[in-house]
Order: structure tokens, then sequence, then C-alpha cells
């Protein structure tokens, strides 16, 4: 997983709330192994029904700006996979599935959240053609003359600005993982499965 | 006098391992649920090379890709048929139990945990998929988990996590007949919106969530993922216990009586404090079908199609217009009576006992005039049913009574809706194509699906059994 630090470019405009995993990936394409990659299925069936559909006319855009509630529904992973895969590292929106945002996060993918007048702002200087930038470092984005910050989890930042997964820092809580779990019998000895 | 906490509150705290500064805790994992779409996770830890740390608290399910035609015949899909043997190889390589093909056990993984005594109150569960928050009814800490997260809790059995905020949903007083803990979500849905519960974990409550059976509410936190939020719970009480009581896994003896005593007192305390909280009179709630392609488009079956031209703003007005597009419906046209070409009851919403009794109770001795798929949710479920004759009653109507799994809830296993035609679902997904592409879902109760297959069309179930 790459890093994650300042990311400058156009971005795709995809506006409409509640594009959920399914749109994103639909699920017939799940069985696939991920060394096939995921790019070509990225929203599949939208594509097929739109030819001027985003991410396809604009090619190569690293960022995307969505609508409400982007991600909603299945917890899918490969829709993480099937944007990380396609370039995506970068959404934008006024909100996105919880499921979603977390699998982003372990995948080099950043969410930006942003209150809705300050993504209409965007919003409209990606429609007229600007470029924008996000500096996760100091939690940014500036478009056309426009700079809005934006709150994030601050472990999911470390995780971005780092580009490791998760498994490498829990294991420096070994200690503490093998102490609770010794007391769960006298904690709890009931929770073991029968 | 101790800080009055919640339900979610109580479990949160018993299972942190480590506290970070930020807020973020590494919570311990007491049940991991697998199925056979998590090889991804299996995939991850591969590649690193780790090691499962607790396969005896890992639990795997096949149930996405297997057919609903008969045992005897294989998958026919070689991708699926692969997937389900990758369950299998996968349970024996690091020495977990698996529920897979033939298993006496096997369904739905929603339905099979609670079945099994897998889900208890009190503990921590994941799995990956978005509707682990069926667990939540029995006072179970549960949801849903991307690949990754999965194969972090199956290296270490946990995972970092930051509390959500809370909300408690008080559902009050009685359902009016033929009204279910499906139309009680779709309304809760409707009234939240798709977005509404996101960063929140619900509590249910209220007279009207006590009074509901296990399986009711199993299907009422079930689709509390479409309201944008991960995690639904119910506090348990005496219903939970005596559900749960001998079930395979569930605890015996001197160990029973001591969880029963810790689970009495999980419930919320009476000053606790909520985030946000919802209140909801259930005689005011309808049978309830969506027309759109939202889980929340939910409306009384009374009820007509919106008007986008009635829409406070131009957003709104456009999103309203290209559902109904999408759904091949027109403004202001009222639910009942309108078309369906199929019926679909089962899933982890409504694939339980009570559902297909429900269901059979409208059907019997009527005949559908529309195909349909009737599917129990695990192979105890399937049993069951066939010992009761509910079997019997949807064949006579003229439905095919299949084998235990997801079928066409999202038809990975190849039970799709042809391209442009509509089906009533008891499922909880009615996105664009989420049953086949080109396919049109309205989701609704498993009475309410039975009632369409009688006529063919959208109609109030209340009007057909009085
Ligand atoms: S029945 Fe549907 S929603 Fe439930 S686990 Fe299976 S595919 Fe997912």
């Amino acid at each position: 997983m790459t890093a994650f630090t300042v990311l400058s470019g156009p971005a795709a405009l995809l506006e409409q709330a509640n594009i959920d995993t399914d749109q994103i990936i639909p699920a017939r394409f799940l069985r696939r192994p991920r060394s096939d990659g995921y790019n070509n299925f990225l929203f599949h069936d939208l594509r097929a029904r739109d030819a001027d559909f985003p991410l396809t006319a604009t090619d190569n855009a690293e960022i995307l700006v969505a609508g409400e509630n982007f991600g909603c529904g299945s917890s899918r992973e490969g829709a993480v996979y099937a944007l990380a895969d396609a370039g995506v590292r970068c959404v934008i929106a006024p909100g996105f599935g919880d499921i979603f945002g977390s699998n982003a996060s372990r995948n080099g993918l950043l969410t930006v959240v942003l209150a809705p007048e300050a993504w209409s702002a965007v919003r409209d200087a990606v429609a007229s053609g600007a470029e924008i930038t996000i500096d996760l470092r100091r939690q940014h984005v500036r478009a056309a003359n426009t700079e809005h910050r934006f709150e994030i989890d601050p472990f999911r930042k470390q995780r971005l600005l780092r580009g490791v997964d998760d498994i490498a820092l829990t294991l420096e809580s070994a200690d503490d993982i093998d102490n609770f779990e010794a007391n769960i019998p006298s904690m709890r000895a009931w929770s073991i499965p029968g | 006098m101790p800080q009055p906490l919640t339900l979610l509150d109580k479990i949160w705290n018993a299972h942190v391992v480590v506290a970070r500064d930020d807020g973020t805790h590494l919570l311990w994992i007491d049940r991991h649920l697998v199925h056979d779409g998590s090889f991804h996770a299996f995939g991850i830890l591969h590649r690193d090379g780790r090691a499962m740390r607790r396969p005896d608290l890992t639990f795997g399910v096949a149930d996405h890709y297997v057919p609903s035609h008969a045992r005897s015949r294989p998958i026919e899909d070689p991708d699926g048929a692969r997937l389900v043997d990758h369950l299998t190889e996968n349970g024996q390589r690091h020495g977990f139990d698996v529920m897979g093909m033939g298993d006496p056990r096997q369904g739905i993984v929603h339905v099979v945990g609670p079945e099994q005594g897998l889900t208890l109150p009190g503990v921590t569960l994941v799995c990956g998929d978005s509707h682990t928050a069926t667990h939540g009814a029995f006072g179970t800490l549960a949801f849903g988990i991307g690949a990754t997260e999965a194969a972090h809790v199956l290296a270490t059995q946990t995972l970092w996590q930051r509390k959500p905020r809370q909300m408690r949903v008080i559902i009050d007083g009685r359902f009016g007949p033929h009204v279910s803990a499906k139309d009680a979500i779709l309304a809760v849905i409707a009234r939240i919106g798709a977005a509404g519960g996101a960063g929140y974990a619900i509590e249910y409550a209220g007279s009207a969530v006590r009074a509901m059976s296990m399986e009711a509410r199993m299907t009422l936190c079930n689709m509390t993922i479409e309201a944008g939020s991960r995690t639904g719970m119910v506090a348990p009480d005496d219903t939970t216990f005596a559900w749960l009581r001998g079930r395979p896994r569930a605890p015996r003896g001197k160990q029973w009586d001591d969880a029963v005593h810790d689970w009495s007192a999980l419930g919320s305390d009476p000053e606790a404090f909520f985030d946000q909280e919802v209140w909801m009179e259930a005689d005011a709630i309808a049978p309830t079908v969506t027309w759109g392609t939202s889980p929340d488009t939910g409306l009384p079956i009374t009820g007509h199609v919106p008007n986008p031209d009635d829409a406070p703003d131009r957003v709104t007005s456009e999103r309203i217009a290209s559902q109904i597009s999408n759904m091949g419906l027109a403004p202001n046209q009222p639910l009942d009576g309108i078309k369906v070409d199929r019926i679909f009851i089962g899933t982890c919403t409504n694939g339980r006992i009570d559902d297909l009794r429900a269901a059979a109770g409208v059907l019997r001795d009527r005949k559908a005039v529309i195909p349909g798929l009737v599917v129990a949710g695990s192979t105890p479920v399937k049993r069951q049913a066939e010992r009761e004759g509910l079997d019997r009653v949807f064949t006579a109507a003229g439905l095919i009574w299949g084998e235990p799994g997801c079928s066409s809830c999202t038809g990975m296993n190849g039970d799709i809706v042809p391209a442009g035609e509509r089906c009533a679902a008891t499922s909880n997904r009615n996105f664009v194509g989420r049953q086949g592409p080109g396919s049109r879902t309205h989701l609704m109760s498993p009475a309410m699906a039975a009632a369409a297959a009688l006529s063919g069309t959208l109609q109030d179930v209340r009007r057909l059994v009085p």
C-alpha cells in the first residue's frame, strides 16, 4: 500500500447520492481473484448504460468527487479494489458508507468528508475544469481559489501517511493481547464456545 | 454513583485490549464468522505469510455461492464451486469448523450463527458481511467488516475501532394485523434515511421490540446497515435466554447460569446517554413496500409513488425522478396494483421459520399466478418447515422450494431475476441491478410477498387475509 501525502490533479465528478457498493462493483465480479485486477469492473453496469460515465471520460483521474453517502451498502472490499486498481487515490464526498470508509483507508484510498458548502465549492471548481490538491498532513483540500479543511480520524490518517497495514502495529501490543486473552476464562468462561 | 452506561458501552468496555490517546481502541473479538465470499481475507493472510491466532473462535459457512437446486447436483458455475471449496480447504488448513454444502447445519451465516448458539449476548462478533448487525438482536456487539479487517482478525483476534455515536430507536405499542418487524425496519429506515445512521450504533427499544420474537428482532437488526449504521442491537431478556438455551454451542450447566447472570446486567442503564433518540408508534406502521432503488424508499402499501415535482429541492427531485425511471414506474402511481413478475422469499432478513410460517399462512390453499422461489435461511429451518408441512403449501401454490443459501438476494449463485423483470422480495436491498443486471426489486415482508404472488401485483395483505 502506497503512502498518501499530497495529491494534485484533475478530478472526476459523480454527483449522485447513495452510490452503493453494488453500483461500484456488481456482485458477480466479486468471485475474481484480486490478482486479475479489478479496474475493469469499476462502475461496470453504470458504464454499460452510459458511455459518458465519469472516470471513463476523464481518463486517469486520481480524484473522484462523489455525492452523499458514497459506498453505502455491502461491505465488499472489492468496491475499494476496483477504485484503487483504476488509479483512484482519493474520493471527496459529503459522507461515506461506514464500512467503505474503513476499507478504503486500509488500501491507501483517502476518503475526504467535506461539509455541504465546502463540498459544493469543490464540485463547482471541478465542474469548471480546475485541478484540485489534497494535502493529508495539513488536512486541506484546495480547489480553484478556495481552501477547505477536513477532519479525519487520527488513526486512519496515520495509517494512510505511513502506508503500512495495521497488523504490524497491532503486534507491537502482543503482550497486551496475550494478557487479555489469558484473562478470558476467569472473566467470562461462558464466552468460550462449548 | 457510577456513570450510567448503554448496552454498547458495557460490551465495549469489557473488550478493550489497548486504548490509544486518539480514541481508537483495540477490541478483542470473541467470534469471527467467515463465508465462501471471505477468500480475499485469507488471500491477504497467506500473502503475508501469517498464521491464524484462534481457529477455535472462527466458524465458516458456505452461503453466497451455494445453489438452491438439489444438493445432488454439483455447482455449475466453476468460480462459485471453487470459492465453496476454498472455504473448506481453509478450514482444513487452519483447523476451524466449516459448515459446508451438505452439512446439516449449513445456511446463511447470519441465520446459522444464532441457531448454533455461537451468537451470544455480551460477546463481540464480526463477519465480512454488512448484515452482521443481525446478531445484535441477542445483545451482541456485532458489525460487518471488510476483507483487510477480517485478515487482521484472523491474525490477531482483535480489531482497531473507534466507538460509534449512539442512537436509540424506540418503538412503542402494538403492531396491527400482518405488520411485522420487516415493516417496522422499513419504516425506521424511511424515517432516518439511508445515511441517517452513519457513524452511529443503534439500540432498538420500546414495548413493541420487547414483545418481538428473536426471529423478529433479527429482522429488525439485520437491516440497520440500510440506515447507514454498522451495528443494531436489542438488550437481552428472557426471550433471548429461552431461545438460546440448549443450542449446540451455547454454554451449559454452571456456565449457563453464570452467563445468564452476566447477561441480565447488560441492558442500558435508565439514565444512559444516547446522542440521538427516535420514537415511533407501532400501530402507525402499515405493511410497507419500497418503490425506489434505495432501501429508504419504503411507504405504506396504501401510498403512491412520489412525484418529483413535489420535492423540496432540485437534488431530491432529480433523485426521485431517476429512481422512478430505473424502476419503470410513474409519478403518483398507487403502490397497490403495481404488476410484478415474480416473488422471492428468503435471505438473512426473512429466511427464518417465523417468516416461512407467515408466508405460508397467506398462501395456504391458494395458487400463485406468477413464478416464485422460497429459500429457507438454513438447513435446520428447512427441516423444521418441512416437519410443519410448509414446503407443501409453497409447492401446492406453484412456488419453488429451494435449498438453503443467499440465493436470489444478490444472485451470486445464479438465481438472478431476468433483465426487465420486477420482483417482490423479502431481501434487504433494492439497489439497481442487485438481483441481476436490469432487475427491479421491491422490498417487503414475507406476508406481503406471498400476497403479491397471488395477484401478480403488489397488494395489501390485510385485504386478503382479514
Ligand atoms: S442473504 Fe443477502 S444480505 Fe444476507 S448475507 Fe446473503 S447475500 Fe448478504
